[in-house]
């Protein structure tokens, strides 16, 4: 259903001046909605401030301007780049945890002179371009050795980012790579093997390579109310917020928890609890709504593409977007611990959403330059 | 295995395996979708009310307003008890930027203290965030004055005018109104235990004395409150609703204030205590302890050095002498002890006893030495009350003795409460077999009920139970209980308290009555009784008794000379008395420690305020009260 039905719309477009200018509209479309419902919720979440705004449109179009600019390179020349660009990365991370800059208890910056810089950025899209290209040189599915390289490239960038600590990015950036070796069609034998190595894995992670602060969050996760007023007071007023919303919400810009600034971290991390809680059920089921048309979108655009390669990393930029969205709202909502994960494109911030535009600006690459490939 | 590998880059296979992928890809983001909306839904809709009382219990916050406390008034609405603004200054230390700097700067406008600066930079450490600090209490007016007009310079800081309780009068209703104070740890447990905790949110003071503790609660009234929304470090954004606080009942005291001035004037400079009391109902028209004490300075905290020298004081004036103040009552309840002897027929009005100068019963190796040397000769009931012969009543408590005094003094409320509406009262002593067995494990000696004869030994009395059963002589046998509540104030209009009666006293002969309140006369009024002088000019008939209590017992071959002992063991002076005659209205008792003579030194001040009352236009003292 999904790639018979979308092989016809991707042939009608590419009559059509969005076709010639690289921009997929239903893609665009769905982000630009996301983007308008975030600066309205910026708006409500940052006490009605418009320099907030302003502030976040610049930065919702420097992406729009990325997604674009990327959108103009043909997919196949990304290839190229995989290699040199992910061993950049590599030694940059590894940089970072040598002479990075602290900030916030964790070294994530490199400083760079004239600007800070956080490698790992880069790394989110530089881990799945180059598993993809690994594993497509191969026919596929991957052979088990394959399988076994792509897996240490997923695992060493993970484990250095783990290290910063930035638990959040470190889980995007294996998912990014992991999906692309499953999209591959890596066995469901090993797919379960490896679920199991990383729950024996789990024990070895608490008490060797977690940070107090992380064990610390965890323990919150499973309990917030133990601790209402420390490490708990995230989570117990965000879902007061969330819950107090209600079926329809209090309306925007009337939400006391956000409003009355109970809630932390309103415009950033947790804003889709202020959404929830200024738009109740309804709206968040609008919001998800929104997400799944992205993602559906992009599956397709992924499952039209002609190249293995192509195919991989889209399918991998889409699904790592759900991620984000899962564990934010995951976290937000008390199902997943805390972790420092935006909602994507809605959050107030610039650095994620600039990597997530040239994600999306691959996707429309890979969609549009199809006639231009050889088949 | 689940696939055949294919050798080269099948495309079409690819292709495939991908959109199978993609499809549970697909499938598993819809589920784990699914699983946040069942999450939120349960969030949103099944735990909505929940979440809904925890927002609002989030921003919500009920701030207690104290409601204002009762006035108290005399009988004749003249204001004794009223609350005025007291300013403070108050500080909230997040609005302010630098606060050391700050204080410094108000220090150099204020004479704020280095102690009082340290005192608020101190509590500002530990004190709840946005709540306002006092840093300067009680500012004149002119400091007022001063910080308004340098208020622009200095956000943050309030000028906080809180209804204070003031007391014109100051001293001179001191034991009756009591006065109030901060609440203390002891006066929050007994909040607590009433169950009345929340009324006292707000309030700063507590009734802790007299009629300001008696009636706390008429007085306090019902708290109200401003329901605000805070934000998440308390702050006040707006006001949600107010409940306005219900004040507290206005008090209407049985007390005339210029008798009170009058009583408290005739008593500067001594120790001891005045009760006047209205014969018809009881109700206490002036009560004085002197010396006394401002209750103002208790109000704003009193220092530990003025509460030190109150404490230390050998005046004692901290305590209530109307009402626990025990003094022999000497010979003011021969005209009872003679009433006792008529009922029991010891006696009759003329029957005439023998009083060589002292009494000695038979068989006793001891006399019991009359206050004239010489005697009074032979002696009747009529003059045994006018003149004050021990000897009389030497003879007739013998004849008694001490269970049938002791039983017939305690129907007037000798060695009882007497149920004033005040808490502070002692029950004086109305001694009996038991009580010394009790008290010193003894034996009664027939000595022990010679001296209780007239007044003296282990008997003592309070000036409101000499006062009280003096009211029940002017009545006949109708017992009221003293009450300085006359009315209060209720939403509907003014409740007057109605007369409180005990059991009347009954005599088995009610003739009985007649001879004793005719000898009670004869001391004011005929030329032989003890009070004939102080009384001669009167215009009005009235009845009384004096008495001359002694402090320290009297060896039997000593002369009591005045000049040769120490000031504070000279005599007591007590009297007690009512008028008119016939109809009583007003009825005294007086105790002067260490004054002399009953007849000199507290018949006199029974007069004046007898005058003063039976004319109401006699001399009153000048007193204006502070406003």
């Amino acid at each position: 259903m999904l790639g018979s039905g979308s092989q016809t719309q991707g042939a009608q477009s590419k009559q059509s001046i969005w076709f010639r200018m690289h921009i997929d509209m239903p893609l665009l479309i769905g982000l630009l909605v996301l983007m308008a419902v975030g600066l309205m919720v910026i708006y409500s979440a940052g006490g009605q401030e418009k320099a907030l705004v302003i502030r976040q449109v610049t930065r919702l179009g420097i992406g729009l301007i990325v997604m674009l600019v990327v959108a103009q390179i043909n997919p196949m020349s990304y290839q190229r780049w995989a290699l040199p660009v992910f061993t950049v990365g590599v030694a940059m991370l590894v940089g970072v945890l040598l002479f990075g800059h602290v900030g916030k208890g964790a070294q994530r910056w490199l400083d760079l002179g004239f600007m800070k810089f956080q490698p790992s950025e880069v790394m989110k899209l530089a881990v799945p371009l180059m598993v993809a290209w690994f594993v497509a040189r191969q026919p596929l599915p991957p052979r088990k050795r394959d399988l076994f390289v792509g897996a240490i490239l997923v695992l060493m960038p993970t484990l250095l980012i783990a290290k910063q600590p930035d638990l959040g990015t470190s889980l995007l950036i294996s998912a990014s790579g992991i999906f692309v070796l499953f999209l591959a069609g890596a066995s469901w034998r090993l797919i379960g093997f490896f679920g199991a190595a990383i729950a024996a894995f789990v024990p070895v992670l608490w008490f060797f390579l977690m940070h107090n602060y992380q064990r610390q969050r965890v323990l919150t996760f499973l309990n917030p109310e133990s601790d209402p007023l420390g490490s708990g007071y995230h989570i117990i007023q965000s879902k007061i917020a969330i819950g107090s919303g209600g079926l329809w919400g209090k309306g925007w810009c009337h939400g006391t928890q956000s409003q009355l600034e109970f809630l932390p971290e309103r415009h950033t991390d947790f804003i889709f609890a202020v959404f929830s809680e200024e738009f109740g059920l309804v709206g968040v089921l609008a919001l998800l709504a929104i997400y799944l048309f992205i993602i559906v979108r992009g599956l397709m655009i992924a499952a039209q593409a002609q190249a293995a390669f192509s195919r991989l990393l889209a399918g991998s930029i889409v699904l790592t977007f759900f991620v984000y969205v899962f564990v934010n709202i995951g976290m937000v909502s008390g199902l997943l611990p805390v972790v420092g994960v935006p909602l994507p494109l809605v959050s107030y911030g610039g650095t994620s959403m600039v990597t997530l535009m040239a994600g999306f600006g691959i996707l429309m690459a890979i969609h549009t330059h199809r006639r231009l490939i050889a088949t | 295995m689940m696939r055949r590998r294919v050798a080269i880059h099948d495309t079409h296979a690819e292709s495939r395996l991908f959109t199978r992928r993609a499809l549970v890809s697909l499938i598993v983001v819809v589920g784990m979708l699914l699983l946040l909306v069942f999450n939120l839904y349960h969030l949103q809709v099944k735990s909505f009310s929940t979440y809904q009382t925890r927002s609002n219990d989030n921003r919500i916050r009920l701030l207690p307003i104290a409601p204002n406390r009762g006035l108290i008034y005399d009988r004749n609405g003249v204001l004794l008890a009223e609350n005025r603004p007291v300013f403070s200054l108050e500080l909230v230390p997040e609005e302010v930027d630098d606060l050391g700097q700050t204080v410094a700067d108000l220090a150099e406008l204020l004479p704020i203290t280095l102690e009082e600066q340290e005192k608020f930079l101190e509590s500002s450490r530990f004190s709840r965030r946005f709540k306002r600090l006092p840093l300067k209490a009680r500012l004149n007016e002119e400091q007022v004055a001063i910080f308004s007009v340098n208020q622009h310079r200095f956000p943050g800081v309030y000028i906080e005018a809180r209804p204070t309780r003031y007391y014109p009068y100051g001293d001179v209703l001191t034991h009756v109104l009591g006065f109030v104070a901060k609440i203390n740890r002891k006066d929050l447990q007994r909040i607590e235990e009433a169950g009345d905790l929340a009324n006292y949110k707000a309030t700063r003071d507590i009734g802790k004395q007299g009629i300001e503790k008696y009636y706390e609660r008429f007085l306090h009234g019902q708290v109200g409150y401003r329901e605000v929304e805070v934000n998440n470090r308390g702050r006040i954004i707006r006001t949600l609703s107010v409940q306005e606080p219900v004040a507290g009942q206005d008090l209407f005291l049985n007390i005339d204030i210029n008798l009170q001035l009058l009583a408290h004037q005739a008593l500067a400079g001594s120790r001891g205590a005045i009760v006047a009391m209205d014969a018809r109902d009881g109700g206490v028209l002036a009560m004085v302890s002197a010396p006394s004490y401002d209750p103002n300075l208790f109000v704003h905290g009193i220092s530990s050095k003025d509460y030190r020298e109150l404490l230390e004081s050998k005046d004692r004036p901290l305590i209530n002498r109307a009402t626990q103040g025990t003094y022999p009552p000497a010979s003011t309840i021969k005209p009872h002890m003679a009433l006792l002897a008529l009922e029991e027929y010891i006696v009759t009005p003329s029957t005439r006893i023998w009083d060589p100068g002292w009494y000695q019963p038979p068989n006793v190796n001891r006399r019991f030495r009359d206050w004239k040397r010489w005697g009074h000769g032979w002696v009747d009931m009529y003059h045994a009350i006018e003149q004050s012969c021990d000897t009389y009543y030497y003879e007739l408590a013998h004849k008694l003795g001490i269970d049938k005094i002791s039983d017939f003094m305690t129907k007037f409320g000798w060695g009882e409460y007497s149920g004033i509406d005040i808490h502070e009262e002692s029950r004086g002593n109305m001694p009996s077999r038991g009580w010394k067995r009790a008290r010193y494990n003894q034996p009664w000696y027939l000595g022990d009920t010679i001296s209780v004869g007239i007044g003296q030994g282990y008997w003592t009395t309070t000036p409101i139970q000499l006062a009280s059963a003096t009211a029940i002589f002017a009545n006949q046998g109708k017992h009221y209980v003293p009450r300085v509540l006359k009315s209060f104030q209720t939403s509907t209009g003014t409740l007057a308290v109605p007369a409180d009666e005990r059991p009347p006293v009954v005599l088995k002969q009610e003739k009985n009555w007649r001879p004793v309140i005719d000898a009670m006369y004869g001391v004011n009024h005929k030329i032989t009784g003890t009070a004939h002088k102080v009384f001669s000019d009167a215009w009005y008939e009235s009845a009384g008794k004096t008495g001359t209590a002694q402090v320290i017992g009297i060896a039997e071959d000593e002369e009591y000379d005045e000049e040769k002992i120490d000031e504070r063991h000279r005599d007591n002076a007590m009297y007690m008395g009512y008028a008119p005659l016939n109809d009583p209205r007003i009825v005294l008792s007086v105790a002067v420690e260490n004054a002399g003579g009953g007849s000199a030194n507290a018949a006199p001040i029974a007069r004046r305020l007898m005058d003063y009352y039976m004319n109401n236009t006699s001399l009153l003292p000048e007193f204006k009260p502070e406003f």
